[in-house]
């Protein structure tokens, strides 16, 4: 559990993070809260001759509220999103989802921009951006150009993230009506065996808008616009739930791991997607 | 206050002795982080030491390079098994009477064992240099299923080639190491055939690990000057390391200095003697230099002692209304790639042959063998005494079958079959003499305490409105009675090698009426500066505070066999307690002197002597012992010491009643535990408090175990478990709350009725679990599913009974 020698870099703006990446091209990594980087170099699975710390960068911190746009830097902590009282009005999803990911001390490290850039399907965070239809923004030597949440996951670490550019920050709108994050997992610490983000608007008893994704059921998040559109025009009952639930599931692709084998997962999935479902109904 | 004007119930509070909770003394330095662990040990010139390790779970070594390791700027060397062998250590002795290999000897069998050594000056480039040294390997046949072992024409262990008898006795198979029998066959086998009922079950206890907080480690320090050799570790027994390591270098014993410094946990996983302990004495007289060696987590997970691993069949019998008439028992052992048990030497199953738990059952007979397999060595006892653990699942599962198929109610069951107040002491079928036991008002307590009949009421209706379809919750409720078997132990069956398992106190009082005493056992979080400090409180009357309790220094402590299976409290505390009368008895005689009167004319009271029927002159404890040194007292030497070894005549069998109760979604597979109930009884209680933080901790330790923690290995041999993301280890969000509660039952022999309490919890918390698991699916027709109970293995016994539509 001793990472090979690296050269840390601390530079306090984007600026300097370019031309660092410029000089040391693949030897280089950006680096957030480094909870799952500074693992995979202490393997000895992650060399980073380069490592680029963003912590001194004070322009990827804060969370911004300007009417029913949020937008959040790369370097929020899970524990900011839970710590804010207005993005808990505004945006409550992300405070229940944020509670359920690892444990305090990590979500004091733990960043936003990290999460949802370094596209592990056991992160919480990019599933949950997918709900939400959140644009991400990239910097790179060809300037800034934003990507939506679910054109952004390609394969398991694979994302349209190029390697010369930076994930800057996070934007989505005000979400109204009901929500829910769902997890399952062994322990506190744990990756999910099967997790659900899903927003319900209801307007005269009825589903008005829905949106549903997925958290570690494939390579990458899942976002299904077929569960949603089961439920949109119905009163959430159990055929409309039982029909998102197969649409959601006609698109995971889990695999076995200790948590168990796929049949188990799938079977979860469809339990914890319907729980989530008609959480988010009934708050809305 | 003055003296005269204290009541004696402030003197008998003054002293914090026997039976009050005083709080730890050593919490002020763990709570503020400033404990003294192996890793916090830093010497001169000190180099560290790191292993290359096998990938594989079994292979050939063709060759090993290390000419780019040791041309890496700081490194001091690389030493393989062909560097130790002209020393004679690149193999070493096992405690279980196998012998294992320090590094790897021409070939590899499990995967993570240690392969090179690499010295370096600084921890980086040890680890920098690991990646440099080069093993060229040749695959062979992995074999991690002990019953496929004894089919396989494949050698694990080619060094035993032709040996047909090993340690303990015949040898049925290359793959097999020995086997275990206890009882009487025929006579079991007879009841069996004419009895009413007779059920068989097969059960797998999985293979887990012990997982302290603080791994393994040792720094070594050979003084060439005055020959001298220190070495820092962490040692459950730092005397027997002191001793083996002493046979094993050649060096003389009063030239080796063993120290266990702070331990965080040991759990049975700090018993046994480990390569990178060998590595780094040899490391250090090879280079003059001390060397340290601290395993990671990963390496210990994969690499250091192991628990459990045994495949385990029971045969039980009973007459139509639930006497039980017999038991049979069967264990396939996965000992893995060296039998490296720590057991005391005579029983290579450790007291598995207590299995026939808390009931009287009249004939029994058992049998364990002993298997190699492509796994890591151990086979420890994680937080029991011997493999008590394993006996006590079985029977308490062999007893929820056999309810099941006399369709009893399982608390009815045991109630009939206890042991009974009456009997003790009592012996069992298959050997053991329990000292002390009422299990039938400690049964009943608990049953009453949680309100079981309600429980089984609401368990009814759950079920009912389950198949109504208005719930998908089930409830199961967990019943153990357990018996353990700790403080090994008397000497004319206990030894480690040879080495006969006393334990020892010595006490030395100072002037001024303080104390420090020293015994041969080592705390690893049990409390002992605390609870032995009490006990001594008690028997001598100076305060606990008055009293420092130093352990684990080879040069000064006397010598005893360590700390594990629940032993310091029934032998070490013994030795205590006996010193302490000791102490007390020459103090007798000061202070009758100095009263001017007979010795039989003065008795103890609290913290001094009076005369008998003048109650108003005495001479307290503090007086004396400044007497002692400082008084010229005809007939008797100056001074006020005494030490006492204690060889227990007998174990101690502390028992207790479990009872738990658990909601299980039968959609998800997850489990919520809404009660634990934990009544214990380990005779005599010292320190309160302390007892319920052991039993705390010792029931998280079982939940970890029943429901999720284990070392699984995939058939390629590789570890699938080797991180804490993987390894269950549970945090206080994953712990329910425990109510205790206990009945006290003092063991007759030894000197103040104290039992042993550490393990207990472990011992009777696994089962309770498993058991509340499998009762909620005993109305749809569930006997028995292993554990660990984790999420998908509860919804797979869900789904496998229809559960899921």
């Amino acid at each position: 559990m001793i990472p090979a020698p690296f050269d840390y870099h601390r530079p306090d703006s984007l600026e300097g993070v370019m031309s660092l990446i410029r000089e040391h091209g693949d030897e280089a990594r950006v680096m957030a809260g480094g909870h799952s980087l500074i693992p995979m170099m202490k393997l000895r699975m992650a060399e980073v001759p380069h490592l680029i710390d963003l912590q001194a960068i004070d322009s990827l911190r804060g969370i911004r509220i300007d009417g029913d746009k949020i937008t959040l830097g790369a370097m929020v902590t899970q524990h900011e999103l839970i710590d804010h009282a207005e993005l808990a009005t505004k945006a409550p999803i992300l405070r229940e989802a944020a509670l359920q990911i690892a444990d305090p001390q990590v979500r004091y490290m733990g960043t936003v921009g990290g999460n949802v850039a370094n596209g592990d399907p056991g992160n919480d965070m990019p599933g949950l951006m997918q709900c939400l239809d959140a644009q991400f923004t990239l910097h790179g030597p060809e300037g800034t150009r934003t990507v939506a949440a679910r054109d952004f996951y390609e394969a398991a670490y694979m994302t349209a993230r190029t390697d010369e550019e930076v994930l800057t920050e996070v934007t989505f709108a005000a979400t109204g009506g009901g929500y829910a994050y769902e997890k399952q997992k062994r322990k506190i610490g744990d990756y999910a065996t099967a997790a659900a983000a899903v927003l319900i608007s209801k307007s005269g008893g009825q589903v008005s808008a829905a949106s549903v994704a997925m958290t570690n059921l494939s390579d990458v998040p899942v976002f299904s616009q077929g569960a949603a559109d089961a439920l949109v025009g119905t009163d959430c009952g159990d055929a409309a739930v039982d029909a998102a639930v197969a649409a959601a599931l006609a698109e995971i692709d889990p695999t076995e791991d200790n948590r168990g084998p796929v049949a188990f997962k799938r079977h979860v999935a469809g339990i914890i997607i319907a729980r989530t479902i008609r959480g988010a109904f009934n708050r809305a | 206050m003055k003296d005269e004007v204290q009541t004696r119930e402030d003197r008998v509070a003054n002293l914090k002795g026997m039976g009050c909770s005083r709080k730890r003394v050593e919490d002020a330095r763990f709570t503020q982080g400033k404990g003294n662990y192996v890793d916090d040990v830093k010497l001169p010139g000190m180099l560290h030491g790191d292993f290359v390790r096998s990938p594989y779970g079994h292979a050939r070594i063709k060759s090993i390079d290390t000419s780019a390791a040791l041309a890496l700027d700081g490194v001091v060397a690389v030493l393989t098994a062909e560097d130790l062998a002209p020393l004679n250590l690149h193999w070493m002795p096992t405690l279980a009477g196998d012998k294992q290999m320090v590094l790897a000897d021409g070939k590899v069998l499990f995967q993570g064992q240690e392969v090179a050594f690499v010295v370096a000056r600084d921890r980086y480039v040890a680890a920098d240099a690991v990646e440099l040294v080069e093993v060229d390997y040749e695959d062979l046949p992995v074999i991690v299923n002990p019953h496929e072992s004894l089919q396989s024409d494949v050698v694990l262990r080619e060094d035993l080639a032709g040996q047909t008898s090993g340690a303990h006795g015949p040898r049925k198979h290359h793959n097999h190491i020995f086997t275990w029998e206890v009882g009487d066959k025929e006579g079991t086998e007879q009841v069996m055939e004419n009895a009413d009922v007779v059920v068989e079950q097969s059960m797998y206890y999985h293979r887990t690990h012990p997982c302290p907080l603080e791994t393994c480690g040792s720094v070594a320090s050979m003084d060439k000057v005055n020959g001298k050799l220190t070495v820092y570790g962490t040692f459950q027994a730092p005397h027997v390391v002191r001793t083996v390591a002493s046979l094993l270098s050649g060096i003389e014993e009063h030239n080796i200095r063993v120290i266990s410094p702070d331990i965080g946990g040991g759990f049975g996983n700090k018993v046994g003697v480990y390569p990178g302990y060998v590595c780094s004495i040899v490391a250090s007289i090879v280079t003059g230099k001390p060397v340290k060696w601290v395993e990671d987590r990963m390496e210990n997970l994969m690499s250091t002692a192991f628990a459990r691993d045994y495949h385990m069949t029971g045969k039980i019998s009973a007459t139509k209304d639930g006497k039980i008439t017999g038991l049979d028992c069967h264990v396939i052992a996965d000992h893995g790639a060296f039998d490296a048990c720590a057991d005391p030497t005579k029983f290579p199953a450790g007291f598995m042959n207590i299995c026939t738990g808390s009931y009287d059952i009249p004939v029994a007979h058992l049998a364990v063998d002993g298997v190699y397999t492509n796994k890591a060595p151990g086979g420890v006892s994680y937080r029991c005494s011997f493999r008590v653990t394993e006996a006590v699942y079985l029977i308490e599962r062999m007893i929820e079958v056999l309810a099941i198929e006399l369709n009893m109610d399982a608390a009815e069951l045991r109630r009939i079959n206890f042991i009974k107040k009456e009997q003790f002491p009592y012996t069992s079928a298959l050997g053991w003499e329990y000292d002390s036991g009422d299990y039938h008002t400690a049964w009943d307590k608990a049953l009453e305490a949680v309100d079981y009949k309600g429980l089984r009421a609401e368990q009814a209706e759950r079920v009912a409105a389950f198949k109504r379809g208005e719930t998908r919750s089930l409830m199961g409720i967990g019943l153990t009675f357990f018996t353990e078997i700790v403080g090994a132990g008397p000497v004319k069956n206990c030894d480690i090698l040879g080495m006969g398992m006393f334990d020892s106190c010595e006490i030395r009082i100072h002037p001024t009426g303080s104390a420090i005493a020293r015994l041969g056992t080592i705390s690893q979080g049990q409390g002992h500066a605390t609870t032995f400090a009490q006990i001594l409180a008690s028997e001598i009357g100076l305060p606990a505070d008055s009293i420092t309790i130093e352990e684990g220094d080879t040069d000064t402590a006397p010598y005893g066999l360590g700390t594990y299976g629940s032993r310091s409290t029934p032998v070490a505390g013994a030795a205590t307690a006996m010193a302490g009368r000791k102490i007390r008895a020459k103090a007798q005689m000061i202070a009758a002197y100095l009263l001017e009167v007979h010795d039989d004319d003065v008795e103890f009271d609290v913290d001094r002597f009076v005369v008998k029927g003048a109650p108003e002159r005495f001479k307290t404890m503090k007086d004396i012992a400044y007497a002692a040194y400082n008084q010229a007292i005809p007939g008797i030497e100056p001074g006020l010491e005494a030490v006492s070894y204690y060889d227990p005549p007998n174990m101690t069998y502390p028992f207790g009643a479990y009872i738990c109760v658990m909601d299980i979604d039968v959609d998800t597979g997850v489990p919520d535990i809404r009660k634990f109930y934990a009544l214990d009884d380990c005779g005599t209680r010292i320190n309160p408090m302390i007892i319920e933080g052991q039993i705390h901790g010792g029931l998280t330790e079982a939940l970890a175990v029943s429901l999720g923690q284990e070392i699984a290995y995939d058939d390629m041999g590789n570890v699938k478990t080797g991180t804490l993301m993987d390894f269950f280890l549970p945090t206080a969000w994953e712990v329910p709350n425990y109510e205790t509660d206990h009945t006290v039952t003092p063991s007759p022999h030894h000197p103040i009725g104290a039992k042993g309490v550490g393990e207990s919890p472990h011992v009777g918390g696994v089962p309770c679990f498993s058991n509340a698991v499998q009762d909620a699916f005993r109305p749809f027709g569930n006997r028995h599913t292993n554990m660990p109970h984790d999420h998908w293995r509860i919804w797979k016994t869900a789904n496998d009974l229809g559960l899921h539509g």
